[in-house]
């Protein structure tokens, strides 16, 4: 829903978790936007070198989402981008009850601040397509208005379900606010770095036996473009984004060039076993499940909205491939010329054979 | 080129389509769509086993093919038999070969099929996919021939005593989602299902213990071990019908008597049409 042709852009936004890759790629894309004067990244954490180099625009305000309430009234903030959602705990920054921590209560917290802040009129949240959950008996292709079958099992997802709960709660409370929903596939691309692009960089990539699911991917890029165009103009909803296109675990295993480990199913007591095997300590029941059932959604709705396309999973899959070909076990380029010895040695035995007889 | 330089020439041609068949594989080249079809590898591996099956061990004839549309979405209504879903899989094969335009046949399948590990990828890479709503109305609206026994369970795991008795067609959802979308509904008659793995008992424990709708005993299974697995070879026939529109009924499609109603109909359609084929063929397993 465009409420109007030409939204004037926010003059000033607020970015929570500028100190990971989208949080600090958001807001460095925002603060080079020249229709937005002010952009304020809101971080407890200090953002790795590697990243603070992009938030030379950015006015960095170390704090907790806990503190945000005076940050975003203070500052007359007029938009509201909420990035600092973890998908996966992470051991050296408390684990799982500190990812549920800056998840949910963070989000609360975030919610309780924007209904008060009188200038603000739009709210982008990052969600992730895991809110459809993962069962056996899913549709194949989930579209906005889906809802999951059963509570799933895993954290993240569980998480997505509580933030897009509390997010639909202010939007009652706050109807003046534009506020917009993106269901993110998982990112993938050339630059990005998360625990699906180091896991598909391991030479030994395991699977669950038995199991191909199937899987989308998002370019970065794209989820940038996004993001950013939920910013300066308006489109009120929840949307998800995801590259067009299916690839099958086992088909993008063998177009990183990567040899594939199967692994037996466990049962759900030895869930937590299998997702440690499958070389992650930091990977849990969610990404079992992505690796059970898959997830595929339907894209129709952001296209229609966004007068925007996300390059195909598959595209988005090769640039990942392209950036990392190094670690290749198999390439396509072995196999084709493997192909052409194989072709040439039985062209050569039937020509002798023939001469013979 | 005389004769046997050209038929070397075939099999030169042959070994270079299967190497480069195999390369693509390995290096991932192919398409699957949204719901998991590989059409490469269902023409290529999938089918050919199949054909062999239908056509030197069960004999297939089939007839009504012109029933089907040549483009453009129909809903496949057949009955379902044999302890084992063996005739989804060859009815896909069949139509397959036989239609013009060598359409796949998209089977709507259980949640237990997808809940089992390997058989939920062979069936999604097949066409598969869960028997629900959305994705029958999808691939409906995506214009592709999708395929259903409205019996499930009841249907294949039913007493041999039974045999070509239609069971109940529970809530008629296919009915709804057909009407959902103006997609006409082609009722099929399957004949000789029945007769390859005829069950002759159900071990009711031992079904729970496995999770399963029910545990067969057929004349060889479980008492030849895996060799009771071959399917006992009869003759089979498969006849499409003449379609039944549901154009203009959009409107009624949550309305219980009309999709009743429909479900019905084509149940009648089917249970006629077996009771004419069976009626016909002299014995299960000759000709």
């Amino acid at each position: 829903m465009t409420t109007e042709p030409a939204p004037q852009a926010p003059r000033v936004v607020v970015v929570t978790g500028i100190s990971r890759y989208l949080g600090a790629h958001v807001a460095s894309r925002l603060s080079a936007d020249p229709r937005i004067p002010r952009v304020i990244g809101l971080d407890p954490a200090e953002p790795p070198a590697e990243l603070a180099g992009l938030l030379g625009g950015v006015e960095r305000v170390r704090a907790d989402v806990a503190s945000a309430g005076e940050v975003i009234a203070d500052l007359d903030a007029e938009s509201v981008v909420h990035l600092a959602v973890v998908s996966a705990p992470d051991r050296h920054r408390g684990g799982r009850p500190a990812m549920k921590e800056q998840n949910v209560i963070g989000t609360m917290q975030l919610l309780a601040a924007c209904q008060r802040a009188p200038r603000l009129r739009k709210l982008v949240v990052r969600s992730s397509t895991a809110a459809y959950g993962a069962s056996f008996r899913d549709p194949a292709v989930f579209t906005e208005d889906t809802a999951p079958r059963e509570t799933p099992r895993g954290g993240f997802a569980r998480d997505i379900l509580d933030i897009e709960g509390y997010v639909r709660g202010f939007c009652r409370r706050r109807p003046d606010v534009v506020a917009t929903v993106l269901r993110l596939a998982p990112l993938i691309g050339s630059t990005a770095d998360t625990t699906l692009t180091r896991y598909f960089a391991q030479p030994v990539v395991p699977t669950v036996l038995g199991r191909d699911p199937r899987l989308q991917f998002v370019h970065v890029d794209d989820a940038l473009e996004v993001l950013h165009r939920s910013v300066v103009e308006d489109h009120a909803g929840t949307y998800n984004v995801a590259g067009a296109g299916v690839l099958a675990l086992s088909q993008a295993i063998r177009r990183a060039g990567r040899v594939a480990l199967p692994i037996l199913e466990p049962g759900l007591s030895g869930a937590a076993n299998v997702a440690r095997a499958l070389g992650f300590p930091r990977y849990g029941l969610d990404q079992l499940d992505l690796f059970v059932h898959g997830r595929v959604v339907d894209t129709t709705n952001l296209i229609k909205e966004y007068g925007f396309t996300p390059r195909p999973t598959a595209v988005a899959f090769d640039d990942f491939v392209r950036v990392n070909a190094g670690g290749e076990v198999i390439s396509g380029l072995h196999l084709a010329i493997a192909e052409q010895v194989i072709l040439d040695g039985i062209r050569r035995v039937r020509a002798a054979a023939r001469e013979q007889g | 080129m005389n004769a046997v330089e050209e038929q070397e020439d075939i099999w030169d041609r042959r070994i270079a389509s299967a190497l480069s068949f195999l390369r693509r594989r390995l290096s991932g080249q192919y398409e699957i769509d949204e719901f998991g079809f590989d059409a490469e590898l269902t023409d290529r591996v999938f089918y050919p086993v199949l054909r062999a099956l239908y056509r030197d061990w069960f004999r297939t004839e089939v007839s009504g093919v012109g029933n089907l549309p040549l483009s453009g979405p129909a809903l496949v209504v057949g009955n379902h038999s044999g302890t084992v879903a063996l005739d989804a899989l060859v009815l896909s094969a069949v139509l397959h070969d036989h239609h013009p335009a060598r359409r796949h046949l998209r089977l709507l399948g259980a949640d237990l099929v997808f809940r089992m590990p390997i058989v939920s990828e062979l069936a999604r890479k097949s066409g598969g996919t869960v028997a629900c709503n959305p994705d029958a109305e999808r691939l409906m609206h995506n214009g592709e021939l999708v395929g259903v026994f409205p019996e499930g369970f009841k249907g294949v795991g039913k007493h041999y005593s039974q045999r070509y008795q239609l069971q109940r067609f529970g809530r008629g959802g296919f009915v709804a989602a057909a009407l959902r979308t103006g997609t006409p509904i082609v009722p099929v008659a399957i004949v000789g299902a029945e007769e390859t793995y005829p069950m002759l008992a159900d071990i009711k424990p031992l079904a729970r213990l496995l999770k399963l709708p029910y545990f067969p005993v057929t004349p060889t299974f479980p008492w030849l071990g895996p060799l009771g697995m071959v399917p006992l070879p009869s003759k089979w026939l498969i006849q499409f019908c003449p379609p039944v529109s549901t154009t203009g009924l959009a409107d009624s499609a949550d309305d219980p008597l009309v999709v009743f109603d429909l479900a019905d109909q084509v149940r009648e359609i089917i249970q006629h049409t077996l009771d004419r084929l069976v009626a016909g063929r002299a014995d299960p397993f000759a000709g």
